[in-house]
């Protein structure tokens, strides 16, 4: 389902003198449906960029980055964007919305998006925000005055809202307590169970080690250079 | 799928001063693309040229339309043009007096588009023009009240609504939330975001605002001295400029 070859990427900051920076080289990995794979190595070896590269937040400079069999190191923004609704699904750490809309709308939007009917995807929503304790009178608020960790849980009803084939999860049970983690863990073994391919970054390594497959080094990508 | 706008070697000078040069894209139906650059970058003037609104010096600006499929709005004939403007196209200007008549009630601005496409029968174009002023939440009290007694963000959604009364297709949208302040301006991007979504828009937002263009847009064109220097997906640019200049704009935005 994702696939990646022998990406690599560099950033130029043209405003310090143009320098370039290499950090990855020759990234090779896939997983398979079904398969929860998790990115390790030290901060900064390049967990989170990699997962951008991916969902083609990041531009990788060569390679081939294949999702459901789109390349997204070359696709138009059309199709990635398309990807991005129907297949590709992504579980930030922060949460960016249009300020006045109610939570339920931003949990259910991407229902909405893709065409299923208001009621079908207000009912999803709400089973979402339930099951991960969001009070029901906060519902109808825009989250962006919520507290940090309610955020995250909208974030992740959000993410969960719809069955993507394919998911990137960047540190889905950080800043939560026991039961919301619990919660959490098994709405990802859901998504295992139902078939999506999941690529995460955890540092919480009980959580990596119940619900991950495999774990993928990535500083075995970083370049010689600058190691 | 046919592109609603196909935009091709767009340029144009202001004598021998360069407004803006060598612009091409296709937006698809139901796209929201930004147009983002500093003051003087030839961000409003592609706007108004691609509009209409200024006299092009090459280029075409070919639309689907609904009769004929895609057609040159350049060489295209000016009631042709002008039909256009009135239906599938709407005109969102910065500053809402420009884009409202001042003297007339807030319903008749409403309703003279709704008559300039055909309609004759006053309680129905007085009804939609009740509705529209509910959609943009504007109290439906204030139908015959005159534009220059609202605030500055009801006359912006007074513009919006007097706009999109017709069912346009395509929207260009001159810095629609510049010089409000940010309250206004959130209400005015729900707005705006609903609209798009709901009505299958696409749009065409100038603006020097990124975290605008973070929320409404798909994609993202960025100009510099009358020259596209980058384009892509929106949050692909903001997060991962490649032109030294988006890099400058994007490291000078204050966080809050």
């Amino acid at each position: 389902m994702i696939e990646l070859n022998s990406v690599s990427k560099s950033f130029t900051l043209f405003n310090q003198g143009a320098a370039v920076i290499d950090v990855m080289s020759d990234a090779t990995l896939s997983v398979a449906a079904g398969e929860c794979v998790a990115l390790a190595g030290a901060s900064g070896a390049g967990k989170s960029t990699l997962m951008r590269m991916i969902y083609g937040n990041y531009l990788a400079n060569a390679g081939q980055i294949l999702v459901n069999g789109v390349d997204v190191a070359r696709a138009e923004p059309r199709e990635i964007l398309q990807l991005r609704r129907d297949t590709l699904g992504y579980v930030s750490q922060f949460l960016r919305v249009v300020p006045r809309v109610p939570t339920l709308e931003v949990v259910a939007e991407p229902l909405l998006t893709l065409g299923v009917d208001p009621a079908e995807a207000e009912a999803r929503a709400r089973d979402l925000l339930t099951r991960l304790r969001i009070p029901q009178p906060l519902w109808s608020l825009s989250p962006t005055t919520f507290s940090g960790g309610e955020q995250q849980r909208v974030n992740i009803a959000r993410g969960f809202a719809y069955d993507y084939p394919a998911l990137l999860l960047d540190e889905p049970t950080a800043s939560l307590d026991a039961e919301n983690r619990a919660t959490v863990l098994s709405l990802i073994r859901e998504a295992k169970a139902r078939g999506a391919a999941i690529v995460g970054i955890f540092h919480d390594a009980a959580a990596r080690v119940e619900i991950c497959d495999r774990e993928i080094d990535v500083s075995a990508f970083t370049p010689q250079s600058a190691a | 799928m046919t592109p609603l706008l196909q935009v091709r070697d767009v340029s144009k000078w202001y004598g021998a001063r360069l407004g803006c040069t060598d612009v091409n894209f296709d937006l698809y139906p139901g796209e929201v693309l930004g147009i983002v650059g500093e003051s003087g970058s030839g961000k409003s003037t592609l706007l108004n040229g691609l509009a209409g609104h200024l006299a092009l010096d090459s280029g075409q600006v070919i639309f689907d339309t609904r009769a004929e499929g895609p057609v040159d709005t350049v060489t295209m004939s000016e009631p042709a043009r002008r039909m256009l403007s009135r239906t599938d196209w709407a005109f969102v200007h910065q500053n809402a007096r420009d884009g409202l008549r001042m003297s007339v009630s807030a319903g008749g601005n409403i309703g003279e588009r709704l008559m300039a496409v055909g309609g004759r029968h006053y309680g129905q174009i007085r009804s939609e023009a009740v509705d529209w002023l509910d959609r943009v939440e504007i109290d439906q009290a204030r139908v015959d009240d005159r534009p220059s007694a609202f605030s500055g963000g009801m006359q912006q959604r007074l513009q919006i609504a007097r706009n999109l009364v017709t069912g346009p297709r395509l929207v260009f949208m001159d810095e629609p939330t510049g010089g409000l302040d940010v309250s206004v301006q959130a209400r005015l991007l729900d707005l705006l975001r609903s609209l798009v979504r709901r009505m299958g828009l696409s749009a065409l937002i100038v603006t020097h605002d990124l975290a605008v263009v973070r929320l409404l847009a798909d994609r993202l064109m960025v100009m510099k001295d009358g020259h596209v220097v980058e384009s892509g997906l929106t949050d692909q640019v903001l997060d991962d400029p490649q032109h030294a200049y988006t890099q400058l704009l994007v490291s000078s935005v204050l966080q809050v």
